[in-house]
């Protein structure tokens, strides 16, 4: 352990950066632009027992009809890399630990979003010995988008809220 | 005369459209040698309280029946010597009413990872909460210079959640296993003893990209028990959404198939169809993925007025699309990337009742709508292809959707006038209703008591694919893995209830 921490500080040392350079820097850049630069969010999703509607109207979020990408939000394969835990499904007791995992290794800042009526609250499922009615029962939501599913253009105006929120 | 006819001696009930045989347990097990040799497939086996049912496919008949053996001290004679696919199903029964299948040799538990505040759910007497093995325990042998490599349950960008174990030798995989049971919601618990009509919305949710199909089979089975007849408009609305959600599913397994090896613009063009099928779904019928949409009686409402024109414009779209999705010389590097990969052994496949586009492709000739008198009359050939690999794969599905897109073209035009629903009498019976989704058939058996769900079980076809595909990735590159995943079209949500 010892021997990363050396690793790590040497690391962040290196990349420390002069604090004249980024003052000059920041004054040729406007506040517009500033603002539009600054804005992105890493999204790791992870599956919390959906039945896959969510997925699928995730998917055309990310194919060219809805291009997510454009908008500087774009989804990630570790944890490790994202600012968002993005959620689907009502939370099966048989993925609980899973969440959680996933969540302890998100660095924070966090944020976490249920998307669908599962995630919310176990949407139809509600109740079932099964589910725990929802991701909040695991980790605490920041943001919840409903629908069941919802359908891209809405998942959509709930990221970019979040993003707007983000880059304040 | 179908294999089913040497029940005829056995005490049977009506189970409609087709018969509920009851069996002995000594019955059960010579019925399981007989029929499994006069290539009799098994759809799926479940359990009640105090019995266990099988549902058997005559393929050659195209007859189907339930049959059943009383459950004594708490097993029944295991039938995964004669059906491979069984296995799977013995685990589920197991941790779901506790019942133990005797001789079948695998009593890890499947869906039951020892999170439940109760173990055997859907038994009579749940049991006290039993802490399983974590992590569970897989039966892999791992040789010298092989390594182990578990992928999921959280894996990949926007995925199901779901684990297969591999071991591999350099990047070749000499085994692989799964372990599902991730996304139990507890479905059946929830539809039981409610009506037919409001568990309909847990029919709609077993399996997004499959809703339409297991909503039409729950249907059928509701409609079977109750005898009741569905008005021919309904009828037509329903196959129309099952073909648009079938098109629909075609897409995505190419689309992914394509990103996957890099041939992004017929991705994207799949996309843009998807997205099209989503919009018109939502226009003509309500709802993008269509959920909801197919009720027991019929449907839950008549199609926008101006429906009829929008699907029309929607075919347009489709025709234009489809000589782009692959075909002709331009892609052969497409073709030759797919083909060899992901090699399905027919004679596995038609052990395991392996259905829809995986079995077709390997020569299985099996279509459910086949029986189906919803589609009577409108259903053209089937397309078949003998060498099991992922190109097959694309190219049927790429004929199949175009086969789709002329059925739907008539029955648009065909659209009779009058009721789009019948009434459900508050009655009793049992019924097996089917559908074919993109992943191959989806069943339902469903009874009834004075108009409430007594027992219910939907089969998803990831019973089959799952097991099929524990054989197909042996031999593949790990590289090829997720390739293979996406043409073979594993999904969890379904066969995890």
């Amino acid at each position: 352990m010892a021997i990363v921490r050396r690793l790590a500080e040497r690391l962040t040392a290196r990349a420390s950066v002069d604090p004249a350079t980024v003052a000059s820097l920041a004054a040729r850049l406007d506040a517009a632009s500033q603002v539009r630069l600054g804005r992105s969010l890493s999204i790791r999703h992870v599956n919390a027992g959906s039945c896959s509607g969510c997925e699928l109207e995730l998917q055309a979020l990310t194919g060219v009809a809805y291009d997510l990408q454009r908008f500087g939000i774009r989804f990630v394969e570790a944890p490790m890399q994202a600012d968002v835990l993005l959620v689907t499904g009502p939370l099966t007791r048989n993925l609980r630990e899973a969440l959680e995992q996933a969540w302890d290794a998100t660095p924070d800042p966090k944020w976490v979003v249920a998307v669908g009526d599962c995630a919310i609250d176990g949407g139809v499922f509600k109740g079932s010995y099964a589910v725990l009615d929802g991701a909040g029962a695991s980790v605490p939501i920041d943001l919840t988008i409903s629908g069941c599913p919802p359908n891209p253009g809405r998942i959509l105006s709930g990221l970019r809220a979040l993003l707007e929120a983000n880059s304040r | 005369m179908s294999a089913f006819d040497t029940f005829q001696s056995t005490q049977a009930e009506r189970c409609d459209p087709w018969l509920h045989h009851l069996l002995t347990q000594t019955e059960w097990s010579a019925m399981a040698e007989t029929l499994a040799g006069k290539a009799v497939r098994l759809l799926a086996l479940w359990a009640e309280a105090d019995q266990v049912h099988a549902l058997l496919l005559d393929e050659v008949e195209e007859a189907a029946a339930v049959v059943s053996c009383p459950v004594e001290s708490g097993g029944y004679p295991s039938v995964s010597a004669a059906w491979p696919g069984a296995i799977l199903f013995e685990r589920m029964v197991a941790d779901l009413w506790g019942h133990r299948a005797l001789g079948g040799g695998d009593d890890r538990p499947w869906l039951d990872h020892g999170h439940w505040p109760m173990s055997h759910p859907l038994a009579d007497r749940p049991g006290m909460a039993v802490a399983k093995a974590e992590p569970p325990e897989f039966r892999l042998d791992v040789g010298y210079g092989e390594f182990q490599l578990p992928v999921g349950p959280v894996r990949e960008l926007i995925e199901d959640a779901d684990h297969l174990r591999l071991t591999l030798r350099a990047d070749r995989i000499v085994q692989a296993e799964c372990r599902l049971g991730y996304t139990h919601k507890g479905t059946q618990s929830l539809m039981l003893g409610k009506s037919p009509r409001t568990a309909a919305r847990f029919a709609s949710r077993l399996v997004g990209d499959a809703t339409v199909a297991h909503s039409i089979a729950f249907a059928e089975a509701a409609e079977a028990a109750l005898r009741v007849e569905v008005p021919p408009r309904a009828r037509i609305l329903r196959v129309i959404m099952a073909e648009i959600e079938r098109i629909a599913g075609h897409l995505l397994a190419l689309g992914t198939t394509a990103g996957l090896v890099g041939v992004s613009a017929i991705e994207r063009r799949c996309a843009r169809l998807r997205e099209v099928l989503a919009t018109t779904s939502e226009r003509a019928f309500g709802h993008r993925l269509m959920m909801d949409c197919v009720v027991p009686g019929g449907v839950a409402i008549d199609i926008a007025a101006e429906a009829p024109e929008v699907l029309r414009e929607m075919l347009d779209i489709i025709d234009a699309a489809l000589p782009n999705l692959g075909q002709g010389h331009s892609h052969s590097a497409f073709a030759a990337r797919l083909s060899g990969v992901g090699v399905v052994d027919p004679t596995l496949a038609a052990r395991l009742a392996v259905g829809g586009i995986v079995g077709r492709s390997a020569g299985v000739p099996f279509d459910v709508r086949r029986l189906s008198s919803m589609y009577r009359g409108i259903l053209g050939e089937v397309p078949l292809a003998t060498t099991g690999d992922a190109l097959a794969r694309c190219r049927l599905r790429r004929t199949e959707i175009a086969e789709s897109a002329r059925m739907l073209a008539a029955l648009i035009e065909a659209l009779p006038d009058g009721p789009f629903a019948a009434a459900m009498p508050m009655d009793s019976g049992e019924g097996v209703g089917n559908a074919e989704s993109a992943r191959g058939d989806v069943w339902c058996w469903l009874r009834l008591d004075h108009g409430q769900i007594v027992g219910v079980f939907p089969r998803d076809p990831g019973w089959a694919l799952w097991k099929l595909a524990e054989t197909t990735l042996v031999g593949a590159s790990i590289d090829d893995a997720p390739l293979i995943r996406h043409s073979l079209g594993l999904s969890a949500s379904g066969m995890d209830l």
